[in-house]
């Protein structure tokens, strides 16, 4: 009974209670009902320009909440992605400039976001520094190279054949272009987080790095992996992000960071690490930005539309907390006398993986 | 027991997020039905516009927005104004397209830079929205029309022409511009750099630095002090942007070069009464940011109901400013800029 209990608990119910009974379900459940609601009440939101706006908006943040995702998972932070966007920005913009084809100098670009990750990676998984410190110091570091590189002045002169890629759609439907390498990277990211023996080991690393790194988790090269790839797809966004507007800045995507982060936990992952699925985090970035956009049709200002996401992701953090704190609470008080030591401490945590 | 518990959990996971969806779909309701409520009462008038400045809670643009305002009500048309929190181009391309999404039939903006707006602007034409940019411009082909404060030529002639004055004709003089890339800062900058090169009047006239504030306060600030530091021998500042020279008034005016350092440029009579009271700043101009807001909305009216099409040499009247023709590029022309000093500022209020 008590070994049942304590490993297999989640799996001892039906599939449909574990698929429909969980955070992300709740997730997705409330941006359906604040598409439905928008649909019905906001006007000219069912018009034909909505989803491709919509989508366009939220791609930047919808792809690097992939990796995000992940470090989170493991406990870490990477709050330099904004900066990371502005710099591949610049250097895709100043390279371009310089008369190099759009695909080079995006290349390089990616290269430069590669070189940005790896340095935050081996300041945190190999140096062992907290990653909230190394990653507000880069955070700084590589926007003030942007701004160093570019000063305030812009590129703008980008081949209409590239911008025309970022802002166009997959033949006639609203799907922007964008989407289709992020549901390459959406697929993939899954297939690394969820079906993989890597996945298996950022869960292990956020519930406990020290017991993962016995039981035979690299840790550290899970961590420098992580960061690695966030600065790839980061740069990614970036080149996206220039040519979507066709304007290359260094201050571009200032605070990008927030959103992404706010996107992450209210999607259900937690900030302590160890539980988190990337469906909920995609449809934590779609409400978001469906609440945004909802709010911009009805000429809200865009402090209000701050107002609500903020109490929103509040309401998720500390409905989560509370949870926690119920779990705890109820079976003690069913069989006080009974008090399993072990479970006292459970965060949800069996729930990390299904 | 442990499975019921669980269970229980996941009931009050569900019960919880059910709660906090139904809280924020109330909170939506609210927010809609008074938006709805107000759009219900505007949408007698046939013209609906869309007001977007470079960003919100800026003085200037309020002035604006007030004098699009009044316009409007004279048209009978309903005016709803947007605008992003920081002056960015990716920020002001979100009000673009939900401008087209709304299908309204004028916009009118303040470009946050020249081309990076300009596919939002498109495709907003695309949806039907006559696109009239003012204050700052877009690339020509990129807008219907562009409704100009005053002439670069006139801009740069005038505030030269203050500093000259106020400096005794010679001396080191420096610029405090607003952002790098702001279109209308860079004209009126060139023109500058040309017309001291070129006439003769100023020939003991050095511009010996051009620093940039970008439009925020405490920037503007900094880089006033670093100026005075640079160059000992600074004998003016021209800041042709109303929260630079605010924010450089402020600063001569607690430092000891106030008296010896002369200020002017482009400012807003009530950020600059106290400075010109107290003869930090002599004189400085502008145009009438109301007049101007009253002026586009006045163009875009006419555009959407087909009176012009925006080609050289149309005309349209513009309430109680008169008639105005439009000039080359699509460009019409407020006026000349107007001289603040301590004779006539207690006249003005924005």
């Amino acid at each position: 009974m008590s070994t049942t209990g304590r490993v297999y608990a989640e799996y001892s119910q039906p599939l449909w209670k574990r698929l429909l009974m969980t955070r992300e379900a709740a997730v997705i459940a409330l941006t359906l009902a604040v598409i439905a609601y928008s649909l019905v009440n906001v006007q000219n939101f069912d018009g034909p320009l909505t989803l491709k706006f919509l989508l366009q908006d939220i791609a930047p943040i919808l792809l690097i909440a992939l990796p995000m995702t992940l470090i989170i998972v493991t406990g870490e932070i990477d709050l330099s992605v904004a900066s990371i966007v502005g710099l591949s920005s610049v250097v895709l913009g100043v390279l371009h400039q310089g008369g190099m084809p759009v695909p080079l100098a995006g290349l390089v670009a990616l290269v430069v976001g590669a070189v940005c990750g790896m340095l935050n990676g081996f300041l945190i998984a190999y140096v062992g520094l907290p990653s909230l410190a190394v990653t507000i110091g880069t955070l700084a570091l590589f926007r003030g190279v942007a701004v160093g590189l570019l000063g305030t002045t812009a590129v703008t002169e980008f081949t209409e054949r590239w911008t025309d890629l970022a802002t166009g759609t997959i033949g006639e439907t609203s799907i922007p272009l964008v989407m289709i390498p992020f549901a390459l990277l959406a697929v993939a990211f899954s297939l690394l987080l969820h079906f993989s023996t890597f996945g298996r080991g950022v869960y292990d690393i956020g519930l406990n790095s020290e017991a993962a790194h016995f039981t035979g988790v690299d840790v550290a090269r899970t961590k420098f992996v992580l960061l690695t790839l966030s600065g790839v797809v980061s740069a990614f966004a970036g080149i996206y992000f220039t040519l979507r507007f066709g304007s290359a800045r260094g201050d571009n995507a200032t605070g990008l960071e927030l959103q992404v982060i706010a996107a992450v936990l209210l999607g259900g992952v937690s900030i302590f690490g160890g539980r988190g699925r990337l469906h909920g985090v995609l449809s934590g970035v779609v409400l978001i930005g469906v609440i945004a956009s909802a709010l911009r049709l009805e000429g809200v200002t865009v402090n209000v539309t701050n107002i609500i996401i903020g109490l929103l992701l509040i309401a998720s953090v500390v409905s989560g907390g509370l949870l926690a704190w119920l779990s705890r609470r109820l079976p003690r008080q069913a069989s006080r006398a009974s008090t399993d030591p072990g479970s006292t401490s459970t965060r949800p945590a069996a729930r990390a993986g299904v | 027991m442990k499975l019921q518990s669980k269970r229980t959990t996941a009931l009050v996971a569900f019960t919880l997020t059910a709660v906090l969806s139904l809280t924020a779909c109330g909170g939506g309701d609210a927010e809609t039905d008074a938006a709805t409520g107000g759009e219900g009462g505007e949408g007698g008038g046939e013209l609906s516009l869309t007001m977007l400045p470079k960003n919100l809670g800026n003085p200037y643009f309020d002035t604006s927005t007030a004098g699009a305002e009044e316009a409007a009500e004279e048209l009978g048309a309903a005016i709803e104004e947007v605008g992003p929190e920081t002056a960015s181009p990716d920020a002001q391309v979100q009000y673009i397209n939900t401008a087209a999404q709304q299908g309204v039939g004028g916009l009118i903006v303040s470009a946050n830079d020249p081309t990076a707006i300009c596919d939002a602007i498109e495709e907003a034409q695309g949806a039907g929205t006559k696109v009239v940019t003012f204050d700052s411009d877009t690339s020509p082909e990129c807008r219907d029309l562009f409704v100009n404060q005053a002439t670069p030529e006139g801009i740069a002639a005038k505030q030269l022409e203050l500093i000259a004055e106020q400096i005794g004709g010679a001396g080191e003089i420096a610029i405090l511009s607003a952002s790098a890339n702001a279109t209308n800062q860079n004209a009126w900058i060139e023109m500058m750099e040309a017309e001291l090169e070129s006439n003769a009047d100023y020939a003991g006239i050095e511009l010996v630095d051009i620093v940039y504030g970008d439009d925020e306060d405490q920037k503007s600030f900094d880089q006033t002090e670093a100026l005075l530091q640079n160059h000992p021998d600074l004998k003016g500042i021209i800041s042709p942007t109303t929260v630079g020279i605010a924010a450089a008034a402020r600063y001569l005016q607690d430092s000891e070069s106030k008296g010896q350092v002369a200020l002017t440029g482009l400012g807003t009579p009530n950020q600059m009464r106290p400075y010109v009271e107290d003869g930090t700043v002599e004189a400085f101009a502008l145009w009438n940011p109301g007049d101007l807001g009253y002026l586009a909305t006045f163009a875009t009216a006419a555009l959407i109901n087909g009176d012009i099409t925006g080609e050289e040499g149309d005309t349209f009247e513009a309430g109680r400013l008169g008639e105005f023709t439009v000039e080359a590029d699509g460009v019409v022309v407020l006026g000349e800029p107007f001289v603040f000093d301590a004779e006539n500022i207690a006249d003005f209020d924005f």
